[in-house]
């Protein structure tokens, strides 16, 4: 098929970005998004241009380093769905295609499409893991989590950090990455001790890092690749407000 | 030179205990004054650093990607192998051992191995007080299943994500360390060269890959744990950054490479379906507990698979391994797959694929119950091709995953550079010829949680008498040069092809001749072609764009290493004059076709010195000894 790519280029953070169109011959509907991307570069290679930067590694749904804004959605057309695996098969010969960066204030663009989502880091350091040393654990089976439980910590567990809730969202708001984090930990009983500060730290840690609030929208679930549960976000407005009254 | 493994005196069970016993220890006070630099921060790095760091050692901890929870690790579905036995079903650390050990085809420590099995079950509750979310069974106890090569079921795992769910909680205890100041992450840097002075490892180069700023980082020991090196397959499971470099560069610097062609091919993979392909995705080897492995009988049979009768259909390793079936080990597996397509009977658009058939399983256990297991992957696979595997048979194909060799370490995980340790992959160690299901996140979590964080301070206790190293000194202005001058060169060649079409050409090559199988004929063509594109590389290369953000800069780097590495696996390949493991030399077979392993003469470790750029490198050997084992022809029939 034959595509009219419209790609976004910037240079540096402080550069001024413009879209530019780019045509594109001999798509197989086999290929993956990010196989058409590579083909695209390899044209722009053999034409002597600078390629087109973007962020991917695994390739397989899992690592949630991929991410671009495909006529404006998040990750593309499909629901759950991260961009490396997103196929041609989902467009048709003809269409034109508008891509762009992952947008956040939160998220500095580096180059084209890669942007900076350290800010999730910092988030996890604020407070996003139960504080254990190599060689403390007790035994395994000595904390008992039944089957629900785990699956329920296991479902908001499932996050890889992609960022594309924050892309997607009108607000920039990182509540469902953040509450995914907050439920999973809270849920467990190996986290439960912890879980009034680790709450308030990474909630205020996510304001700080410049991500907006949440309002609702539930446009985040949609685009998760994870299907990860706006209900965390509600578990995490629980949790907050409890961490707060028994300050 | 004569390669000392360092293995601890003492009966098998007692080796690790008195290593523990014996090993030197630092004054507390003056653990912060020694800086360590860990490369990777997949499950071996990640662990290895926070828990160095917890200790209260310097860190600075180093990933090419954007984040240090992206690594490769993430990948791994199935699970991660423990000696719990909560099975009840016979299961111990010295069968563990015994498993590991006949899994790799008898080419392994068995110190090592079995110190593996040994601290297993320690991991399994490190993960859990970590907050890991492992399958649980109603009572509330921890969940586990049946994997390749083994006959008992202990393998713990979180769903399809085991990988994912491990590498969270080595992340965010790295996390913790980052926070309290302990440990400095340095996120989208690569490693480009290694510095070493007065014969011990001090410190590396990197590169920013954002700034492009070439950067000198001194320490007092340097850990490597880099992963594995499938990706110089190009189609590969690995992730599309996984790369050789760190080691390679060691490899020049003095670190000697072992094992270097023990490449394993994972049976469950997506077939390529053309030459646009950038990747071959993995399906988890749990799949093969339900689904059962076929081809047609007739070769070239052009009908839909699933319109093909039961009479007709080959289920060819029940055929030819009774007592394991679906579920052999992943080297034999591969390889019956490989000699069902290569006579015809491949399935699939490019007759490159077999069946695996979930019907009966459906039939048997009800869809539902398929679902629970497996959704999760059948919804990959709907992704990924677009049909659905409730329905008819998924096509899979073996594809090029784990590299069981990697750098020469001793029992301490210290390679022949001192202070240069190697981690989980990125060394040889435990897996001999072949690795098990389910052991490399255990060998990683192990080598990072458990080995390193006695034995990088048993070799730091020596150091805080010596002279400290900054980065002035000249071996660093040397090291930092070397690093400038290639990525000029690149930048420079200024020729037609892109970095992408080498490693393809590598690639195609490996596969065709340093594959699953391998002969000397097909492993001297390799190596005389390997060579040509070597020199082609460095004549018409093009790279574009600048010396800052440029990922064509990044891969003409990793290129220019596997096309060295390469090189290397093929004399390896060629110099193992047996067939053993994942390593199959044609010559060296059965009538029926399985490995004929020649333990008279190749009962040792090859160890590569790098002699020179276009010199043949130096094969030493370390001989394997086995005291508690009684070296047998692997068996799964």
């Amino acid at each position: 098929m034959k595509l009219n790519l419209k790609i976004w280029r910037q240079d540096s953070f402080e550069a001024k970005g413009a879209m530019v169109n780019y045509p594109l011959d001999d798509v197989s509907e086999h290929m993956s998004f990010l196989e058409m991307m590579d083909l695209l570069n390899e044209t722009l290679v053999q034409k002597g241009e600078r390629v087109i930067e973007f962020d991917h590694d695994c390739r397989e749904g899992i690592c949630g380093q991929c991410g671009m804004m495909i006529n404006g959605r998040a990750h593309g057309p499909l629901a759950n769905t991260t961009t490396c695996q997103l196929h041609m098969r989902s467009f048709k010969d003809g269409d034109t295609i508008y891509i762009e960066p992952f947008r956040a204030t939160a998220f500095p663009i580096i180059r084209d499409l890669k942007v900076d989502r350290k800010g999730f880091d910092h988030i996890i350091q604020a407070g996003g893991f139960i504080t254990v040393s190599t060689g403390q654990p007790p035994e395994a089976d000595s904390i008992l989590i039944s089957h629900k439980t785990a699956e329920a910590a296991f479902d908001a567990a499932a996050c890889i950090g992609c960022g594309a809730c924050v892309a997607t969202c009108k607000n920039s708001s990182a509540a469902l990455f953040t509450s995914a984090k907050i439920s999973h930990l809270a849920l467990l009983p190996q986290g439960k001790l912890e879980a009034a500060d680790r709450v308030i730290n990474m909630v205020d840690q996510m304001d700080a890092e410049g991500f907006g609030h949440c309002s609702n929208t539930e446009a985040c679930e949609v685009e998760c690749p994870q299907a990860i549960s706006v209900l965390h976000i509600a578990r995490m407005n629980y949790e907050y407000n409890k961490a707060l009254l028994l300050k | 030179m004569m390669l000392d493994a360092k293995i601890p005196a003492g009966k098998l069970a007692e080796k690790w205990d008195n290593y523990k016993e014996h090993a030197k220890l630092v004054n507390p006070a003056n653990r912060k004054k020694l800086d360590i630099i860990v490369v990777g921060t997949g499950l071996a790095g990640a662990s290895c650093a926070a828990s160095l760091a917890e200790q209260g050692y310097s860190v600075k901890s180093f990933c090419f990607q954007d984040t240090a929870r992206r690594a490769h690790s993430v990948a791994a579905q199935g699970g991660v192998n423990a000696a719990k036995n909560y099975k009840n079903d016979g299961d111990n650390v010295y069968r563990m051992f015994y498993d590991t050990i006949k899994g790799g085809d008898f080419r392994s420590r068995e110190a090592n191995v079995y110190r593996l099995a040994e601290c297993s079950a320690e991991l399994i509750d490190q993960a859990v007080a970590q907050g890991v979310p492992f399958a649980r069974e109603y009572g509330g106890y921890l969940n586990n299943r049946s994997f390749g090569g083994v006959q008992v079921s202990r393998t713990f795992y979180a769903r399809g994500q085991t990988g994912q769910q491990l590498l969270l909680g080595a992340y965010q205890a790295l996390m913790r360390q980052e926070s309290l100041g302990k440990v400095k992450t340095y996120t989208r840097h690569e490693m480009l060269e290694l510095v070493v002075i007065d014969g011990k490892a001090k410190g590396i180069i990197t590169r920013d890959l954002v700034s492009g700023q070439i950067e000198r980082h001194a320490a007092n020991a340097v850990v490597l744990a880099t992963g594995g090196y499938g990706k110089v397959y190009y189609l590969s499971t690995l992730a599309m950054g996984c790369n050789s470099s760190a080691i390679w560069r060691a490899h020049k610097k003095g670190a000697f490479m072992s094992g270097v062609s023990w490449i394993q091919f994972h049976p469950t993979c997506l077939p390529q379906s053309g030459e646009h392909q950038s990747k071959l995705t993995l399906m988890s080897e749990s799949l093969r507990n339900d689904g059962r492995i076929w081809v047609p009988k007739k070769p070239g049979d052009e009908r839909v698979p699933k319109d093909i009768p039961e009479e007709e259909r080959d289920y060819y390793l029940e055929r030819r391994y009774p007592a394991f079936g679906n579920l052999s080990p992943r080297d034999i597996s591969s390889r019956a797959a490989k000699e069902r397509i290569d006579a015809g009977c491949g399935v699939g658009p490019m007759k490159n694929a077999v069946c695996l058939d979930f019907s009966k399983a459906i039939k048997e256990q009800g869809k539902d119950k398929i679902k629970e297991k497996y959704s999760n992957l059948f919804s990959m696979y709907e992704k990924i091709n677009g049909i659905n595997a409730y329905e008819q048979p998924m096509l899979i194909s073996p594809a090029a995953h784990f590299t069981m060799g990697g750098l020469w370490v001793d029992y301490q995980l210290m390679t022949t550079i001192p202070g240069l340790f190697a981690l989980g992959e990125a060394n040889f160690a435990d897996h001999g010829a072949n690795r098990l299901g389910a052991n490399s996140l255990l060998q990683a979590c192990v080598d990072g949680y458990f080995i390193a964080p006695y034995t990088i301070p048993n070799y730091l206790a020596d150091e805080i008498k010596a002279d400290k190293i900054t980065t002035d000194h000249p071996a660093f202005a040397a090291a930092e040069n070397e690093v400038k001058a290639q990525l000029e060169q690149f930048l420079k060649i200024g020729g037609h092809l892109s970095a992408d079409h080498y490693h393809k050409m590598l690639g195609k090559l490996l596969y065709d001749k340093c594959g699953l199988s391998r002969s000397k004929k097909s492993l001297e063509e390799a190596i005389e072609e390997i060579k040509q594109l070597r020199a082609s590389f460095y004549k018409d290369l093009k790279i574009t764009g600048d010396d800052k953000v440029n990922s064509e800069l990044e891969k003409a780097g990793r290129v220019a290493d596997y096309l060295e590495l390469g090189e290397l696996m093929c004399y390896d390949a060629l110099t193992r004059e047996e067939s053993c493991g994942a390593h199959f030399r044609e010559e060296y077979q059965t009538a029926d076709g399985e490995a004929v392993r020649n333990d008279k003469d190749f009962c040792f470790v090859s160890a590569w010195e790098w002699k020179g750029k276009d010199i043949t490198q130096e094969l030493h050997k370390e001989p394997l000894v086995f005291e508690n084992v009684e070296l047998t022809v692997r068996s799964y029939k």
